[in-house]
């Protein structure tokens, strides 16, 4: 079935049953969806932001632990920087890795379940 | 190695020629999208026609600034580790942009951020406030970008400061009047390759003096400046001033229109969400390798020769460049250095004649009625007028001290149009009203607040003290637009938005009934 979305600046009005769309949205599949992808988003972000200003804070009010020597002429603030710039990237790939896998298989479960309809 | 001499600033064959090159192949490209650019779609989002990784490589071509690479290398070679806290900024904006809006965005808007952010609530009001947002981060990059392509130009090539800004202005208006957003994105996809590839080659080129082993970098840096420079050092001295531009950097990065305009040319969520994992990556990468070329700038050519040149240390990078690879390379580098602006430039003009066209004439001055040549057309406009004000503002901020416009446009970003795109993603009890009010208030407060502070207020208008503390506002100003959006919202009951609310869910989490 095709589903058209007749007006795109209002958005909302389909041209499958508004009833059918209710049942989607009420049920426990999607909304299961839904939280799961908000709770990832939100976790990640915070676990984002936490390393970050983590980051930040250590350089304002600790700047003698970023400045230790590891070996004759290299600080632990190094490594830690660079560190910080793989890990944001890592955790890009940890998002796109659960997202290919986890979230588009239940998004591609839900969407067959409509075009049934 | 200190006595080093360096010929930037007179005509090099190399750069010329490859500057050149590079001019004519990027106007090939135009021509041949020319051909493909009829639609609105085509227009604005490419036909949705770019794959996650070549979108990717895109979204770095539009973020790597030439202020990035030649102003971080500099940071570093001047400043040693503060440079990287810098970057570290930059770079951390992106997992956010991924995980909370390039793919609600991807699934709800069409071609500008705005349509999402006024998806179910109503219109005019909305794109009005959105279109101020979107425009005033765009002018004040657009500030930065064009004085410092003119100053730039002018010590790379011996080019007359006017005449530099002139060409840019001119070469970027054909790439994007005439090729929409296909030329736009291929434009950033070679200049991307061209800056990764060059800063690759200059980083194994400087290594190579060091055995391949970035620590006897390091170790000779520290023998030459002390141990001081592989550790922070007055970058952060007051905290809140780092959170406060740390919060500006991140998410600002996830309220740039001309990146978030970048997911309307991808098929699909999925790519999207590739598209940013790429982008990461590849600006991570140009970051460390920043890192390395700073240092090695500090060893090779040395702090006071760089400081010669340049006082803010801008160009590092180019000499590091000569000493290493000669005349030749030095010339590919300055080269690379042009073509990035262009790109950037091109980028942010899009974007802009976007707004105006997509976002005000179309849905404010006509209801959303037109047929797809009137729109076309009318963005075309759009972009000469920008491309037009682009060049003026360069001419007219000559030799003036714009460094903040950027940081001012990443808190407009951040303040403006950050808070109310994740507002309309994510909260059913957002209204008209809430919006309107949350995005003036971002937007006028990140003006007026870094007007008072110590940037402004102290170093440009010689004022004895700041009246507002932090060098950057959006500590305030993004937490009043979020706290302003949130409380006029509960004071404004739309039934018809929340409603919508319910609807728009299966379109941002399934991508049900997506352009």
């Amino acid at each position: 079935m095709n589903i058209k979305n007749t007006n795109n600046h209002k958005g909302s009005s389909m041209s499958i049953e508004q009833e059918d769309v209710r049942r989607i949205l009420e049920s426990d599949k999607f909304k299961s969806l839904v939280r799961k992808r908000v709770s990832v988003t939100l976790s990640l972000t915070i676990i984002m932001l936490t390393v970050y200003f983590g980051f930040i804070l250590l350089i304002a009010f600790n700047k003698e632990f970023l400045a230790m020597k590891i070996g004759e002429h290299m600080t632990l603030g190094l490594p830690i920087g660079i560190g910080v710039i793989v890990f944001a990237w890592l955790l890009t790939g940890v998002y796109t890795r659960w997202a290919n896998s986890s979230y588009d298989k239940s998004v591609r479960d839900l969407r067959n379940e409509i075009m049934k309809i | 190695m200190d006595t080093f001499e360096t010929t930037l600033g007179q005509a090099n064959i190399a750069s010329i020629i490859i500057f050149l090159l590079f001019v004519a192949i990027t106007l090939g490209i135009t021509y041949w999208a020319a051909k493909r650019t009829k639609t609105t779609s085509e227009f604005y989002a490419a036909d949705r026609s770019i794959s996650g990784f070549k979108n990717g490589l895109a979204l770095s071509g539009d973020y790597m600034s030439a202020a990035s690479f030649l102003g971080i290398a500099g940071m570093v070679a001047l400043n040693g580790y503060d440079g990287l806290i810098y970057s570290i900024g930059f770079l951390v904006g992106w997992p956010l942009v991924m995980f909370l809006i390039a793919e609600p965005l991807r699934n709800l808007g069409k071609f500008t951020f705005a349509d999402v952010v006024a998806f179910r609530l109503k219109q005019k009001p909305v794109r009005i406030a959105s279109s101020i947002g979107s425009l005033m981060t765009i002018v004040f990059y657009l500030i930065a970008q064009m004085v410092g392509a003119g100053a730039l130009i002018q010590i790379l090539f011996g080019l007359p400061y006017e005449v530099a800004v002139v060409i840019v202005g001119l070469v970027m208006i054909a790439y994007v009047t005439f090729g929409g957003m296909l030329a736009t994105t291929w434009v950033q996809i070679i200049k991307a390759v061209l800056l990764i590839g060059g800063a690759t080659f200059l980083v194994v080129i400087t290594l190579m003096q060091f055995n391949f082993n970035p620590i006897e970098l390091f170790r000779q840096a520290s023998l030459k400046y002390s141990d001081a420079v592989l550790s922070p050092g007055g970058f952060v001295t007051n905290p809140w001033d780092a959170i406060s531009l740390g919060l500006a950097l991140i998410l600002g990065t996830a309220g740039l229109p001309h990146i978030l305009m970048r997911f309307f040319t991808v098929p699909d969520a999925k790519q999207a969400r590739k598209s940013v994992f790429v982008a990461t990556g590849f600006i991570g990468y140009f970051y460390i390798l920043t890192f390395v070329i700073g240092f090695g700038a500090m060893v090779l050519v040395g702090q006071d020769i760089i400081r010669g040149v340049d006082s803010g240390g801008n160009m590092a990078a180019l000499l590091l460049a000569e000493s290493v690879g000669g005349q030749f390379f030095l010339g590919f580098i300055a080269a690379v250095a042009f073509a990035t602006i262009l790109a950037v430039v091109a980028g942010l003009t899009l974007s802009g004649a976007s707004t105006l066209s997509h976002d005000l004439y179309v849905s404010v001055f006509k209801d959303g009625k037109t047929d797809e040549a009137g729109e076309v057309r009318v963005a075309k406009i759009s972009t000469l007028c920008i491309g037009a004000l682009a060049i003026l503002l360069g001419l007219s901020f000559k030799g003036q001290n714009v460094a903040f416009t950027v940081g001012l446009a990443f808190a407009i970003a951040a303040s403006a149009n950050f808070p109310s795109l994740v507002l309309s993603i994510l909260w059913k009890k957002y209204t008209t009203k809430g919006a309107v009010a949350s995005i003036l208030t971002g937007a006028g407060l990140a003006v007026v607040l870094i007007i008072l502070s110590p940037t402004v207020w102290v170093e440009i208008l010689r004022n004895e003290q700041a009246i507002f503390p932090l060098r950057n506002p959006a500590l305030f100003s993004m937490v009043a637009s979020f706290l302003v959006g949130i409380i006029v919202s509960y004071l404004t009951n739309e039934p018809d938005a929340r409603a919508k609310f319910e609807d728009e869910k299966l379109r941002t989490y399934l991508g049900i009934g997506s352009e």
